[in-house]
């Protein structure tokens, strides 16, 4: 399973990067491996929406199972992925890099201190 | 081979029924409103009766054989419940009619909700709820405007049990309520101290299925329901295990608030193939003027020469009206006649054997399989569909090989705090030999895990269909018939 | 009677569990509590209670023993015997939710004939496997338009015709949220509210505007205006439907409806005092992923044969739980099985006939009434279906007492839910109304104006 070093982690398997103040937020691969098959991609938000931690950002469905997104950080919506609407098998396929869901505008990089860094994500998903 | 759909067997010009041509002076039609085309099938009546009766034989029924499926209770469905609930004197009558023209079906609504009353004593009822689901929203609807009406607008939390069935969470946060999962202890009870830390201000009430979905009767009702009480909340107790309690055990005696009844389990009205269902609601006196408008009862008492008048009453501060007219009422006349045929006694003997065949089964199976809680059960029991030393071996595969025996599988995979949940309700009206066929079958799918897994794997092997591919039906969506020329998929 | 085990069943079952009695299995039942008596009457067998069921069926007036001109949503319709024969297939209606494909086909492949019929009979793309009722479905509508929007658009604009139980029933399920507005019924118009001003009421804050077609008092009334406003303020349009009247008039989907939903009673289900009914809902594509309740779709087996399956479960309250957008879990599973084989037996021309015998039939007997003194129709000019109202010049109640005495439920009382149409009488004539049956309506009813 793969834990890429330069993200960071929240609990409810979402990942995020963030440079020049924009964060890049989409869920892991431990995350897109326990729900199978992805069929379906439904954004909560639009761009432009202020959003803060814990907001629902996506609901994404499996054949079996379904699993809410929520927002490791806040700020302001600026970018969609809206081609996971009709192909949301990139999720499973790339979860790391096409499979990205939202951008946000960061509002409070300090809040990126609570989220778990590699290692221990990875120790995290080890335990379950 | 597939049957074809009415679609497929449709021919131009064919109709399996005709009606007289109009006996009265002509009117012209709408200009602009009227349609074009109609793409209904055309099929002869034989063609139709062929058709469905093909397609019902792929389907596996009560009447053809063992249905364990735990927490559904598919017990027998007497035959006699279909002759009278098709009476003309029920089937043929209008839901506006004059209510003096009406006083058999009043009357039997009024003695339906007062037997359900004193099964599960309470002081009165409602059958208005099309569904055990809409019992419980009927339930979370009156735990609401209680609150509101005593002004406790902070009283937003709703506790739930983790072996809670899915619509228990659904049904609280259609309200509004925050669903607060409520962890079982060791021995699969309501853990009492989690619930004593739960229980403040902000408490609403307690969706309580007692038995539980593991069929474990709660040891500790009297105080669960004291603790919730005392923090100024309502309990609601989720009926649909009631059958493991008819005679013996009533929810309203020690203090449950709200109860929904399922008429399709517990009261043996045929579940055909997914409803209707009925889920009366039953209520402590405190929350009566809160049930659905209306509700049937005695309008004017009679006397001597008069009989009483039965009638509707709008509840005080009612909720309000939750489906069209008063409920399912064809579903209200089956379970009249089952109560009816039963009294106490019977009610009684349906408890007990259906708690007996369970402990039965649990007892003969717990060797072969896992049994995560090990203390009598109630009317239904679950195991673990894994075995350590066939890991590849899946629940579902168990479910699926069990059909190959001619047996409908248990519910598998619930509730979700079992690992590869199976979930088996035997009911009162199945046979000891049939039983002990059950136990053979399930014996011996767990020596063919060991020996021959691929018959699990590739299960089941004798059925209309075989495993589906699921990931198809979802991605590639086809959710009609194709229809001529239509391509019937779905485009987004 | 209906448990089979005899004394030594018992008693061997006992000592494989190692009990001895069964009691003993209720040992953790509270004992105060334990086998409470119960206030029941003593058990009957089948012969007698039989006999029990039949005098109280008998202490009802029937449709059958009277002329009936009740609606008001609910329709006396022939239903042809092949109906209900079938519904009575063991196979149908002792099966359970069709969770096990494989041994569930029948059912399945019914839901899936049933949605198709039903797209096609409204003119829509995707329909559930259905509601509780016409009235649930309408809560359901109001539901789904809410969620859309992801409860940002707090209006939901609902007309005065549209049958008061739906109305209702919407308003029972969504009190909770004090912030959504449910309006546009409250002003006293009588039967003819201004579609003009119901129209301006819709704005950005609108997430659903529901009317029905025909509306409450049968009137056919064009939409066309209403649902080009509504999509102008990107709000969602859904329109109740009389399935019968769809045999002759341009189907909800034809006018641009984002939903269609409807009572199925008139679609082969008997009157049987308000149920069991069914609900049917169906939407275009754009909302398909907002449907709740079962859906039923085509896939292929191991082999590749075709087979049918419950889709698209991942929306449903046994995933979701408290994120499920509906708390349904079952369908009307045999209603809508009655529905399919109803429309299959009827197909196009039996349901166009019927339409046509409704509207023929509801006319003549309009051109009957409004000759008779006393009576007035209330509105002459829109088209209507199969249901009218007129105005009595006496109160309603003292007609209807009348027509009972002569063995004729008369219709409803429109005062019951609309103060303002006090002395208006609603009437509703299907195909089993005869052209006999209708002049002695008129008969009576001078009879009732001279006498």
């Amino acid at each position: 399973m793969l834990v890429p070093e330069n993200l960071k982690y929240q609990k409810t398997d979402e990942w995020v990067k963030v440079e020049n103040g924009i964060a890049t937020i989409g869920i892991t691969d431990f995350a897109q491996d326990s729900l199978s098959d992805v069929v379906f991609v439904e954004f909560e938000v639009d761009v432009d929406d202020e959003i803060k931690v814990g907001d629902s950002m996506a609901t994404i469905e499996s054949v079996k199972a379904a699993a809410e997104v929520v927002f490791p950080v806040s700020g302001k919506v600026i970018e969609v992925n809206q081609t996971l609407i009709d192909t949301p098998e990139v999720l499973n396929e790339s979860p790391y890099e096409e499979g990205w869901l939202v951008k946000v505008q960061v509002t409070d990089e300090s809040e990126l201190d609570k989220l778990m860094d590699a290692p221990a994500y990875d120790a995290y998903c080890q335990e379950r | 081979m597939a049957e074809p759909t009415i679609f497929d067997l449709s021919v131009a010009g064919r109709t399996g029924v005709t009606f007289p041509e109009p006996d009265v002076p002509e009117t012209a039609l709408p200009k602009g409103f009227l349609r074009e085309k109609l793409q209904l099938p055309e099929m002869s009546e034989l063609e139709v009766v062929r058709h469905f009766t093909s397609i019902s034989q792929k389907n596996y029924a009560i009447d053809l054989g063992f249905y364990p499926l735990g927490s559904c209770t598919m017990k027998y469905n007497p035959k006699i419940n279909e002759v009278v609930s098709r009476l003309p004197g029920f089937a043929a009558t209008h839901p506006l009619q004059p209510i003096d023209t009406v006083q058999g079906n009043l009357f039997l609504m009024y003695s339906l909700q007062e037997m359900l009353k004193e099964i599960a004593g309470f002081a009165a009822v409602t059958l208005q709820p099309a569904a055990g689901a809409q019992g419980e929203l009927v339930g979370t609807l009156i735990i609401h405007k209680y609150h509101q009406e005593r002004g406790d607008h902070q009283r937003t939390r709703m506790l739930i049990p983790d072996s809670a069935h899915g619509t228990n969470p659904a049904s609280s946060a259609m309200l509004g309520f925050e669903v607060v999962p409520l962890p079982s202890d060791e021995r699969g009870n309501v853990d009492i101290a989690a619930l004593k830390e739960l229980c403040d201000d902000r408490l609403a009430g307690l969706m309580f299925t007692n038995p539980n979905t593991l069929g474990l009767f709660d040891e500790n009702v009297c105080e669960v329901v004291d603790i919730v009480h005392k923090a100024g909340g309502l309990v609601y107790g989720d009926g649909a295990n009631m059958n493991a309690l008819l005679g013996v055990f009533r929810p309203g005696d020690v203090g449950i608030d709200i109860l929904h009844f399922n008429l399709h389990k517990t009261f043996s009205t045929p579940h055909g193939g997914g409803g209707p269902g009925s889920g009366p609601v039953a209520v402590q006196q405190h929350l009566v003027d809160y049930l659905p408008d209306p509700i049937v009862g005695i309008i004017d008492e009679g006397d001597e020469e008069t009989a009483p008048l039965y009638g509707f009453i709008h509840p005080e501060k009612s909720i309000g009206r939750i489906k069209s007219f008063y409920g399912h009422f064809g579903m209200h006349i089956r379970a009249y006649t089952y109560i009816a045929m039963l009294g106490q006694e019977g009610l009684r003997d349906v408890a007990e054997i259906a708690v007996l065949n369970a402990n039965y089964l649990q007892e003969k199976l717990k060797d072969t399989f896992t049994l995560p809680y090990d203390r009598p059960c109630m009317h239904e029991f679950v195991l673990e569909g894994y075995w350590k030393d066939v890991p590849d071996i899946h629940a579902l595969d168990i479910a699926k090989r069990l059909m190959d025996y001619d047996f409908h599988p248990p519910t598998n995979y619930f509730p979700l705090i079992v690992h590869e949940a199976l979930m088996i309700e035997p009911t009162e009206t199945e046979t000891k030999e049939t039983l002990d066929r059950f136990v053979d079958a399930m014996r011996k799918i767990a020596e063919e895990a060991r020996t021959n897994p691929e018959l699990l794997h590739n299960a089941p092997h004798n059925t209309p269909v075989r495993r589906a591919d699921e990931l198809k039906a979802a991605k590639d969506l086809v959710l009609c018939c194709y229809v001529g020329d239509d391509w019937p998929g779905v485009q987004e | 009677m209906f448990t089979p085990h005899t004394k030594h069943d018992v008693e061997v079952m006992l000592n494989s569990i190692g009990v001895g009695k069964i009691e003993d299995l209720f040992q953790e039942i509270p004992e105060q509590f334990r086998y409470p008596d119960l206030n029941l009457a003593p058990r009957l067998t089948e012969m007698e209670t039989a006999g029990q069921l039949e005098s109280i069926a008998a202490a009802n007036a029937t449709t059958k023993d009277l002329l009936s001109f009740l609606g008001a949503g609910a329709y006396d319709h022939y239903i042809p015997a092949a109906v209900d024969n079938l519904l009575q297939r063991g196979e149908f209606y002792t099966a359970y939710t069709p969770y096990q494909p494989e041994i569930s086909q029948g059912t399945l492949q019914a839901i899936f004939e049933f949605q198709t019929l039903i797209c096609k009979l409204t003119g829509m793309d995707v329909s559930n496997a259905s509601h509780y009722d016409g009235a649930t479905a309408a809560a359901e509508a109001v539901i789904l338009a809410y969620g859309n929007f992801r409860n940002k658009r707090k209006k939901v604009l609902v007309s005065r015709a549209v049958n008061p139980q739906y109305r209702q029933v919407i308003r029972t399920y969504m009190q909770a949220d004090s912030s959504l507005k449910i309006v546009g019924d409250e002003i006293e118009t009588g039967i003819a509210p201004d579609m003009q001003k119901f129209i301006d009421q819709i704005d950005h804050d609108t997430a659903l505007v529901i009317v029905q077609y025909p509306d409450f008092f049968g009137r056919i009334i064009d939409y066309t205006q209403l649902i080009e406003t509504a999509h102008q303020f990107g709000a969602l349009v859904a329109v109740a439907v009389n399935p019968t009247a769809l045999g002759m008039l341009t189907p909800p989907g034809d006018i641009g409806a984002d939903i269609a939903f409807g009572e199925g009673q008139p679609l082969g289900i008997p009157l049987s005092y308000g149920g069991p009914y069914l609900g049917f809902f169906a939407v275009k594509n754009a909302l398909l992923r907002k449907l709740a309740g079962r859906l039923v779709g085509e896939t292929t087996d191991v082999e590749g044969k075709l087979a049918y399956v419950l889709t698209l479960t991942a929306r449903e309250q046994h995933i979701r739980r408290e994120k499920a957008s509906s708390n349904i879990c079952s369908n009307q599973g045999l209603m809508t099985l009655a529905a399919t084989i109803y429309m299959s037996l009827l197909g196009k021309h039996g349901l166009q006939q019927v339409a046509n015998l409704c509207y023929q039939k509801a006319h003549y007997t309009a051109d009957q009434l409004s000759g008779i003194s006393g009576f007035s129709l209330v509105d002459e000019t829109t088209p209507f279906f199969h249901e009218f109202v007129v105005k009595c010049d006496e109160p309603v109640e003292e007609v209807l007492e009348h027509l009972l005495q002569h063995n004729i439920l008369g219709g409803y009382n429109l005062g019951h839910d609309y103060p303002e149409l006090e002395n208006h009488l609603m009437l509703a004539v299907t195909e089993k109304i005869s052209r006999e049956d209708i002049e002695y309506l008129s008969a009576v009813l001078q009879e009732e104006n001279h006498g």
